[in-house]
């Protein structure tokens, strides 16, 4: 088995803080920060392997073990619920995912409510959670226009400053749980790497 | 004896090289394990493709995936196709006293896979153990698994733990029922923040908190983890289980993990998942099920594993360069015969030999063989 540590990391400002966070713990892969469109960087001194990954694709590398651990947001990882260890809250990238509606929404029970949202799998637990009956309607960008539209009452999404909302008359109607990025690790790969993951977690948990 | 050879003219080159999903590899591997459970005393058990729908609608959530392909039986029976074999094996346990029974199976399952969400065909391999089951059985299906995962690889880890050490910490919290599950989704996924959350938000005492987060934390060779828990949970009937077993399988690549929590509805005791090197999943998944077979009303005991062969197909891949060793071609001057004779001669040499009357365009071969051009075989 390859020895060195596989990295995914997300591409974005996020991937860029997650890499310095590791950088600083002593993984540093100078050629990252090379301009260019490459994807794969390795340093092999100190023994790890990074890669450019699509934020939302970072849990399926990692559950898939083509990368051995990886830096996902916890949305990512309460939607598709991948089969990983969550071995560290970075508490970085930190947002809400919330109920949002226009402002003069009211809830009313005797109907089915309508849900637009990128996060179907969240949106279900959250309302079967509290007993109500919803029916989602799956988008996978502006979901801020859908009530705004009548499309749906509310919609379910990440919500970092609000400033997006407010700009479309909307508001927080209700929080379902904070969003921060969590390192993940494979199961496999933590039996045959156990050391060098464990040492990782505990000189980010150190910084 | 010589061949006229045209070598590398053609078809040597071209598009990117074939990587054969070499599905041989599963059967080596299952023939070999067959045998090993065999020579322990375990028989062969061949069952029915099809169960009562009933069956999988009670026990929904002992099946790795919840949903089965079903259809109406001539009798107007719902029937499925068979999503698992454990569950048909506990529902026709006889339970005799004194008496065990050892069985393994090489069945087909049908399941929705996770990634496709689509049903496919799985084959499944694993030995299960029922009856007056007692802690020789238990090290018995143990080293079985440990024995699977040496043939199978020469880079293995099996995980041990035992449920009751969990579960005992666990209800002595007084957590709500969904507090419990939510507690053992976080061991599972060795997720110590958001435990210490949960211990603060449920109110269990600080002393408490520490023994969860010290068992999710452990991770290790039995005699570097157990000694510090022993000393955490004196009293631990299962933590000294754990260690006579562990001490027992004396093998240096077994772990303990209590991470390994399986639906405690189900499952009690021993529990385990064996790992090997360059596959991202347990390719090995055991342990007690005595609750299992308490709910089908039956005083057996029982312990087993399932070995995934799905996994070992599809992950391994022999990356062989060509698609034959020899292209032997022909045509209508040619006697069937003498082609004949030609390729027995070169399969005698354990050549794979492809014969076409004209070379496939992507087929790449070690040699040519072009009987139409007077090529032909001596001896």
């Amino acid at each position: 088995m390859d020895k060195m540590l596989n990295i995914a990391l997300p591409k974005g400002r996020l991937g860029e803080k997650v890499y310095a966070m590791f950088e600083t713990a002593g993984f540093e892969c100078p050629s990252i920060r090379e301009p260019g469109r490459k994807l794969i960087f390795e340093n092999e001194a100190a023994g790890v392997r990074y890669f450019w990954v699509k934020p939302s694709d970072v849990a399926i590398y990692v559950e898939r073990g083509a990368a051995d651990i990886g830096v996902a947001g916890k949305d990512i990882l309460l939607e598709y619920e991948p089969d990983v260890y969550e071995l560290h809250d970075l508490g970085i990238g930190k947002c809400r995912m919330a109920v949002a509606a226009k402002k003069d929404f009211r809830d009313n029970r005797a109907r089915t409510l309508r849900v637009a949202t990128k996060f179907a799998n969240i949106a279900l637990k959250y309302y079967n959670s509290i007993g109500r009956d919803i029916d989602i309607i799956h988008l996978n960008g502006s979901i801020e226009l859908a009530p705004i539209l009548g499309l749906s009452d509310v919609i379910v999404d990440i919500v970092e400053t609000g400033a997006t909302l407010k700009e479309n008359d909307l508001v927080v109607y209700e929080e379902i749980v904070p969003i921060s990025a969590r390192l993940i690790a494979n199961k496999a790969a933590y039996r045959f790497k156990t050391d060098a993951v464990n040492e990782l977690v505990q000189k980010i948990k150190n910084l | 004896m010589c061949y006229h050879t045209k070598n590398d003219s053609v078809s040597k080159g071209g598009d990117a090289p074939l990587n054969r999903n070499d599905s041989s590899a599963g059967k080596d591997i299952s023939a070999a394990l067959c045998g090993l459970y065999g020579s322990f005393g375990y028989a062969r058990y061949k069952m029915n493709k099809f169960e009562e729908y009933d069956l999988y609608a009670r026990n929904k959530d002992f099946l790795v995936a919840d949903r089965v392909v079903t259809f109406t039986d001539t009798n107007g029976k719902l029937m499925a196709l068979k999503p698992d074999v454990t569950l048909s094996i506990a529902k026709n346990c006889r339970d005799v006293p004194g008496e065990v029974n050892k069985l393994y199976y090489d069945e087909n399952v049908y399941r929705v896979s996770k990634g496709a969400n689509a049903f496919r065909e799985i084959r499944q391999l694993g030995v299960e153990c029922t009856g007056e089951v007692d802690d020789y059985c238990i090290l018995e299906v143990l080293t079985l698994a440990l024995s699977s995962l040496k043939a199978i690889s020469g880079e293995y880890a099996l995980d041990v733990s035992e449920l009751s050490v969990l579960g005992e910490l666990l209800d002595g919290c007084g957590l709500t029922s969904s507090q419990k599950r939510e507690a053992l989704r976080l061991v599972g996924e060795k997720n110590l923040h958001e435990t210490e959350t949960l211990c603060r938000a449920a109110g269990i005492d600080e002393q408490t908190a520490d023994v969860l987060k010290t068992l999710i934390t452990s991770y290790g060779k039995p005699a570097e983890v157990l000694p510090a828990l022993k000393a955490l949970l004196p009293q631990s009937a299962g933590l000294a289980r754990l260690e006579r077993l562990t001490e027992a399988l004396g093998d240096d690549v077994v772990r303990v993990d209590f991470s390994l929590v399986s639906d405690m509805s189900y499952y009690n005791g021993v529990v385990f998942k064996g790992y090997v090197g360059n596959i991202p999943e347990s390719v090995i998944s055991g342990g007690q099920y005595d609750r299992l077979m308490e709910k089908m009303r039956h005083t057996s005991r029982a312990v087993g594993f399932a070995v995934y062969l799905d996994l070992l197909e599809e992950f391994s891949f022999s990356e062989t360069e060509y698609d034959a060793d020899a292209l032997l071609l022909y045509g209508d001057a040619n006697d069937p015969a003498d082609v004949m004779r030609a390729a027995r001669k070169l399969v005698g040499e354990g050549k794979r030999v492809c014969v076409r009357r004209n070379a496939p365009e992507k087929l790449r071969c070690r040699e040519i063989i072009d009987l139409t051009e007077g090529g032909a075989v001596h001896g």
